[in-house]
């Protein structure tokens, strides 16, 4: 499958964090026949595991990596369901939803954007709100906000409370569109971008002999709470760990020095998130693919998985690939497919060149005095 | 699915760039009225023939623009800079994805990422001359042999249907245009009708103030799409208008008052043939009415409308019973028409 019909299968289909059924179903298709097993654990995280060559030494098996793409995406949840005016509606009145945010969602985005709203059954709708100059509590140069901003699906009163509870997921609605230069834009861009990228490396992986266990997980709910990586990593006790998420591209809006260009590869993250010699790895990786990657700062946590693998059990060696895309957590989420396809790459490469001695190599990596 | 407003609304026809809407109306139109013509402006004007002696002109104008944006500039790092034709409010523009020129380039409006914005800077309204359409292009050449400075975009939005609710762009005012070539293609009135899809409705009625000059008409009916604002509100504001109570009649607004002898013949048609219908709250707004009722001497002119929620932005929605309404109103209306209505 083409990465561009990758990519869109993986990101029309819904995934708030917390309702990551449908999108974990979509997953597991793509993961399926490239794993020797596929795994659901108790959490909902999605986990392909594919057996090393390495010989079972004292019992524990080969060691694991674990790659790590979150599955789930920024949404919407309904905090109550209104009409106008207030008190008795008439059977005619329509009902709408009044919405709060699953993530960090963008409000300055919101005004305008269709919608699926997952209650008994999906329904189309449309965010709106009243226009500025019949809301006078809100100054002309503030944003709608979640006091203005409502869920409409067309529905009167009575009908919308049978199909539509409060809490409900409402998930954004945006096929992936195609720009110039195999650049293309859409909804959840952040992470299943980065979900493809791990699926080219199971691919890459058929072809290569690699020693150690890998194992893919699909993580659940890091946009909230980074929950699937603090589980899954404790679960699986790998012996290294490879975050893959989105970071900022330059753009419009967006012209810092220090950020990373679209189509000029990933970025390796280094900091305090990251284990110094996993990062190192990561750049030999590179080298030998001889692919151009960056060195991406993180100076606090990285507002990735990284942040929660790096801390389960006693710790994890752990590493940051990251995908430069703009606009992040807009429904516009815009990246350069050859971009994906080389951290899928660097990926596969990784994982392949894992010996014998990479846990030792990367421990040294700690104590050397050279620098 | 209502294909005809299906088709309609997913045309592409900003102000001053109808031109694919009206090759698409012409299609529609052709086989229904007796001859048509595209003046100098861009409206496209129809007759089709009466069956009787009546000797009334009656004019049904549907504007047929929509608005949208223009391009203004290449910046040289290949975004495009764009200003707005029409009202479109700043922050309607940004996280939306849009196609412009003719040939469709698809392109997205986004804006710096709320994680590298500070306090105040996340709720405040990002102004529309720092916007950007990013076409995925890499630099100025590579943008600009794709999109020329002065082509149109619009919002790239596929128009559905759930329950008895239609969601789609531009229904402002192609619901107009939707209930007039419905109008066309039933059998022939007691006069001839005039029909005219105007241009530039949404940068101030210039096509149909030369429309209704050629036409010439006693009467002018008026087919639009007017702002529903039937939404919840922690202050009793009354809405204009609500969706699924029948076609909207104006009374006033900022351009006119509506002859009100062709607006009590309007109620009057519509309770007799138990057609809901609402009147639209004086106030603010107008049609392409203010344009029409001063050419020559005085047209007697009235606007029926189609309410719609969240008109000027990527989606509007519009209850289809309202749309049905307004056809059968207006049908209705033009088949009782006599010259005595109208007499003082």
């Amino acid at each position: 499958m083409k990465t561009f019909d990758l990519l869109q299968k993986l990101t029309e289909v819904a995934g708030p964090s917390g309702l990551e059924d449908a999108v974990r179903e979509t997953i597991a298709e793509e993961w399926r026949p490239l794993a020797d097993e596929l795994v659901v654990d108790r959490m909902g995280n999605l986990l392909a595991i594919k057996h090393g060559t390495a010989e079972e030494g004292d019992g524990d098996g080969a060691p694991r990596l674990l790659l790590a793409a979150h599955m789930d995406e920024i949404a919407l949840m309904v905090k109550a369901i209104c009409h106008y005016p207030e008190g008795e509606a008439d059977e005619q009145a329509y009902g709408f939803l009044q919405v709060t945010n699953v993530g960090g969602v963008d409000v300055r985005h919101l005004y305008g954007q269709t919608v699926t709203v997952h209650g008994r059954r999906t329904l189309p709708g449309i965010i709106g709100a009243l226009p500025k100059s019949m809301l006078p509590d809100l100054s002309s140069s503030k944003v709608y906000g979640f006091d203005e901003l409502v869920v409409d699906v067309g529905l009167p009163l009575a009908e919308l409370r049978d199909v539509v509870a409060v809490g409900d997921f409402i998930s954004f609605r945006q096929p992936l569109r195609k720009l110039l230069n195999d650049r293309v834009s859409g909804k959840a861009v952040d992470n299943r971008a980065s979900v493809a990228a791990v699926t080219r490396a199971l691919e890459f992986l058929q072809e290569r002999r690699h020693a150690w266990d890998v194992v893919a997980v699909a993580t659940i709910q890091e946009e909230t709470r980074l929950l699937g990586a603090f589980t899954s990593a404790f679960a699986q006790r790998p012996d290294v760990a490879v975050a893959i998420d989105v970071t900022f591209a330059k753009g419009p809006g967006v012209k810092d020095n220090h950020l990373f260009e679209m189509d000029d590869g990933p970025t390796v993250g280094m900091g305090p998130n990251v284990h110094p010699g996993v990062m190192k790895k990561l750049q030999e990786a590179a080298e030998a693919l001889e692919m151009k990657v960056h060195l991406e700062p993180h100076t606090r946590g990285s507002g990735t998985d990284a942040f929660g693998l790096q801390i389960a059990r006693d710790g994890i060696p752990t590493g940051l690939i990251s995908i430069p895309i703009r606009y992040m957590h807009t429904m516009v989420e815009t990246v350069a497919i050859a971009d994906i396809e080389r951290a899928g790459r660097l990926l596969g490469e990784f994982a392949a060149r894992l010996n014998g001695s990479f846990l030792e190599d990367i421990a040294r990596e700690m104590m050397d005095e050279r620098e | 699915m209502n294909e005809l407003l299906q088709q309609l609304s997913d045309a592409v026809g900003v102000a001053s760039s109808e031109k694919e809407v009206r090759l698409l109306l012409r299609d529609l139109i052709a086989d229904h009225v007796d001859e048509w013509r595209v003046d100098s402006m861009g409206n496209l004007l129809a007759v089709k023939r009466g069956s009787g002696d009546g000797d009334l002109r009656v004019m049904v104008d549907a504007h047929m623009d929509e608005v949208g944006m223009m391009i203004t500039d290449i910046d040289s790092d290949g975004t495009l800079k764009f200003d707005t034709v029409g009202g479109i409010a700043d922050e309607t523009l940004l996280g939306k994805s849009v196609q412009v020129g003719p040939k469709k380039i698809t392109g997205v409006i986004g804006a710096r990422p709320i994680h590298l914005l500070k306090g105040d800077q996340r709720n405040s309204v990002v102004k529309g001359d720092s916007m950007r359409i990013d076409i995925g292009a890499s630099k100025k050449e590579n943008a600009s042999a794709k999109v020329k400075v002065g082509q149109t975009a619009t919002f790239l939005t596929s128009y559905q249907e759930s329950g008895r609710v239609a969601m789609g762009k531009a229904l402002d005012n192609r619901a107009g245009c939707a209930a007039l070539v419905e109008l066309l293609r039933r059998d022939p009135y007691p006069f001839d009708l005039h029909a005219a899809f105007t241009v530039q409705e949404e940068v101030g009625l210039r096509g149909a103030q030369v429309a209704a000059y050629a036409i010439q008409p006693d009467v002018a009916l008026v087919l639009e799409c007017t702002p529903a604002y039937d939404l919840p509100n922690k202050r009793d504001i009354s809405p204009n208008v609500w969706l699924g109570q029948g076609p909207s009649l104006y009374v006033m607004d900022a351009g006119t008052i509506q002859d009100p002898r062709f607006v009590r013949h309007i109620m009057r048609t519509a309770q007799n043939n138990d057609i809901p219908f609402q009147v639209r709250q004086p106030g603010g707004g107008g049609t392409n009415t203010g344009a029409i009722q001063r050419v020559h001497g005085g047209v007697v002119a009235a606007t029926i409308a189609t309410p719609a929620r969240y008109i000027h932005a990527p989606t509007s929605m519009i209850n289809l019973d309202d749309f049905d309404n307004v056809v059968r109103l207006a049908e209705a209306v033009l088949r009782d028409l006599r010259r005595d209505l109208f007499e003082r």
